[in-house]
């Protein structure tokens, strides 16, 4: 079964994720408190990334665009 | 007599170790899981500080707060924050004789390893791949120990007197002379307790004015009786001989600190296997240099003697040399012979002086007789003095043993220190929240293991240590390393980068072509 094996995959790496930042360990408040702060910084980093990141591209292209010198325009000249 | 060996190199057959480093993201990993440990572990201290919760460790009176803090130092704040949480792991009673499976105690807590209490069950038959029962002489088969039994009806338990005083039994006289025998050597001298022999005869053999150069591994016995000694301590890096010639050179040719005079006494110390990573001593180079630069050689064999070399003598008998080269040979009688205590053996007029200058000759009470009879007995078998070749067999099988579980553990793909002759067998585990959950599922799988940590261990590189023993079957063997092969997967543990493939038996189908 497809679903039970990726369930399992994705239980196996909740377990290594537990394992490595020792939340194997924690009592159940302190798991409440890590995993709130995670869940948290996570949400606001999809957040920002969200927001922002499509203007960061499209200046980007623009700038890149004007530094190689409107290629597109010659192009057109030369084929015509 | 040979003819001599091969090309003519100091070592008569190869020497093998691995101490694979892992990959850079499990130390990076490491360090994250120790990090996430100890912001928690501050904030725990911070609300006992503050009152929002109860206090269970030891704190200072209000009458103290004023002093010297005392529980602040990195060593109480690992122990309060970190050791707690995982010490379910460790100090497990046991209620039956350690051989290949014991019974333990079920334990349980309420209060997150704080307090424990008993349910009063036992969990029966758990696989030991922890107890130092090298040779499977811990047993409690009533014909092995009839000796022990008779002996122990004529003298009693107790001796209630010092070696010096009226402590020396006829018993001991003769077990002096089997250990004596079995070694090779011209006398020998047991003591009560292993840990007492190291710290309590190096003070007798150097003093002030002396040079002690101590392996960077040595036990804490070792350590402790050096620093008693009031020598001068240098340490060279471990199983390095490299260092060790530096430090001899510099040792000769400048003397003592601010006397530049020669040093009275320049003694090296060095473990046959070490108990953390499983190496083992390089001794033929070891022993070239102390001739060279006339130095002496202290070698204690707690974990090797019985359990390396063809007939079991130990490392002296692994690398074919003789035991005149070494000067003062040490071991304990706890590893391979199922009993406690140690030996010094040597020169006699060695043993003499220990006689009469050792503190524990004079000051600590002598072994008592079921436990000499014991060793006398597990020596003559491990000789062949009791007419049987069971003693042979076991050191074989021991040898057997060992071999396939470091083989199928390296084909596995796990990391594994030390050398391939060595019964002790270290996996490594470096992450903090692996420790607990390795020790914790090998028990739900009825494996006992011994896990360790800091401080035993640096920081980085916590392990979990296998000791092979002669008295494991293959049956159990197989069932340990299925259990491990099938946890390495699931905690992600198989680090090694250059391991074969773990399935070698997939693959060796002869591929036969039919013509069509």
């Amino acid at each position: 079964m497809d679903i039970k094996s990726t369930k399992y995959y994705i239980y196996w790496l909740f377990c290594q994720f537990e394992l490595i930042t020792c939340s194997y360990l924690m009592e159940p408040w302190e798991k409440l408190l890590f995993y709130t702060f995670n869940i948290t910084m996570l949400a606001t980093l999809l957040y920002t990334a969200y927001v922002f990141v499509p203007g960061h591209i499209c200046s980007a292209f623009q700038f890149f665009f004007h530094l190689f010198g409107n290629q597109h325009e010659n192009t057109v000249s030369i084929v015509k | 007599q040979k003819n001599g060996v091969s090309n003519g190199t100091l070592y008569k057959k190869t020497f093998i170790e691995h101490f694979e480093q892992a990959p850079m993201y499990v130390a990076v990993l490491t360090f994250l899981g120790f990090g996430v440990g100890t912001i928690f572990g501050y904030l725990r201290d911070f609300m006992r500080a503050w009152g929002l919760e109860k206090r269970n460790i030891a704190t200072e009176r209000e009458e103290q707060k004023d002093f010297v803090p005392l529980y602040q130092d990195f060593e109480n704040f690992y122990t309060r924050n970190l050791y707690m949480r995982i010490r379910d792991n460790w100090n497990r009673p046991i209620c039956s004789v350690p051989g290949p499976q014991f019974d333990l105690m079920e334990r349980v807590t309420d209060d997150y390893n704080w307090t424990f209490r008993f349910t009063g069950r036992t969990i029966k038959n758990v696989i030991n791949m922890g107890s130092y029962n090298y040779l499977g002489f811990a047993e409690t088969d009533v014909n092995a120990l009839k000796t022990v039994t008779i002996e122990l009806q004529k003298y009693g338990t107790g001796i209630c007197s010092t070696r010096q005083e009226m402590g020396t039994l006829d018993k001991h006289v003769e077990l002096e002379k089997l250990v004596a025998k079995f070694l090779g050597v011209e006398d020998a001298m047991v003591f009560g307790m292993g840990f007492a022999t190291n710290s309590m005869n190096i003070p007798a053999l150097v003093g002030k004015g002396c040079l002690i150069l101590s392996d960077e591994l040595n036990h804490t016995s070792l350590v402790l009786g050096a620093r008693l000694s009031g020598a001068t301590i240098r340490i060279f890096k471990h199983n390095n001989m490299q260092s060790l010639e530096t430090l001899l050179r510099d040792a000769i040719i400048y003397g003592q600190p601010r006397s530049r005079r020669a040093w009275r006494k320049i003694i090296i110390l060095v473990e046959g296997i070490y108990s953390m990573e499983g190496s083992i001593v390089r001794l033929p180079e070891l022993v070239s240099l102390k001739k060279k630069y006339k130095a002496y050689l202290y070698l204690d064999e707690a974990h090797s003697i019985g359990a390396v070399g063809a007939t079991g003598r130990g490392v002296v008998e692994y690398f074919g040399m003789s035991p005149d080269d070494v000067d003062v040979l040490m071991g304990t009688f706890t590893k391979s012979f199922g009993a406690a205590g140690g030996y010094i053996a040597g020169k006699k007029d060695l043993v003499d002086f220990l006689r009469t200058h050792s503190h524990s000759a004079v000051y600590a009470t002598s072994m008592c007789p079921p436990v000499a009879e014991q060793i006398i007995r597990a020596m003559k078998c491990l000789m062949g003095l009791d007419g049987t070749t069971q003693g042979l067999q076991r050191v074989r099988q021991l040898g057997k043993n060992t071999r396939y579980f470091r083989r199928r553990l390296h084909e596995m793909g796990f990391i594994i220190y030390g050398n391939d002759d060595s019964p002790v067998v270290p996996l490594l585990l470096y992450m903090p929240g692996k420790i607990g959950a390795f020790a914790r599922r090998m028990l739900e799988k009825n494996i006992g293991v011994v896990v360790v940590g800091f401080p035993a261990t640096p920081i980085t590189e916590s392990r979990a240590r296998f000791c092979v023993s002669a008295a494991h079957t293959r049956e159990m063997l197989d069932t340990v390393l299925n259990a491990l092969d099938e946890l390495g997967d699931f905690l992600h543990l198989k680090y090694s980068r250059y391991s074969k493939s773990s399935h070698p038996e997939l693959y060796e189908e002869t591929r036969l072509e039919f013509e069509d």
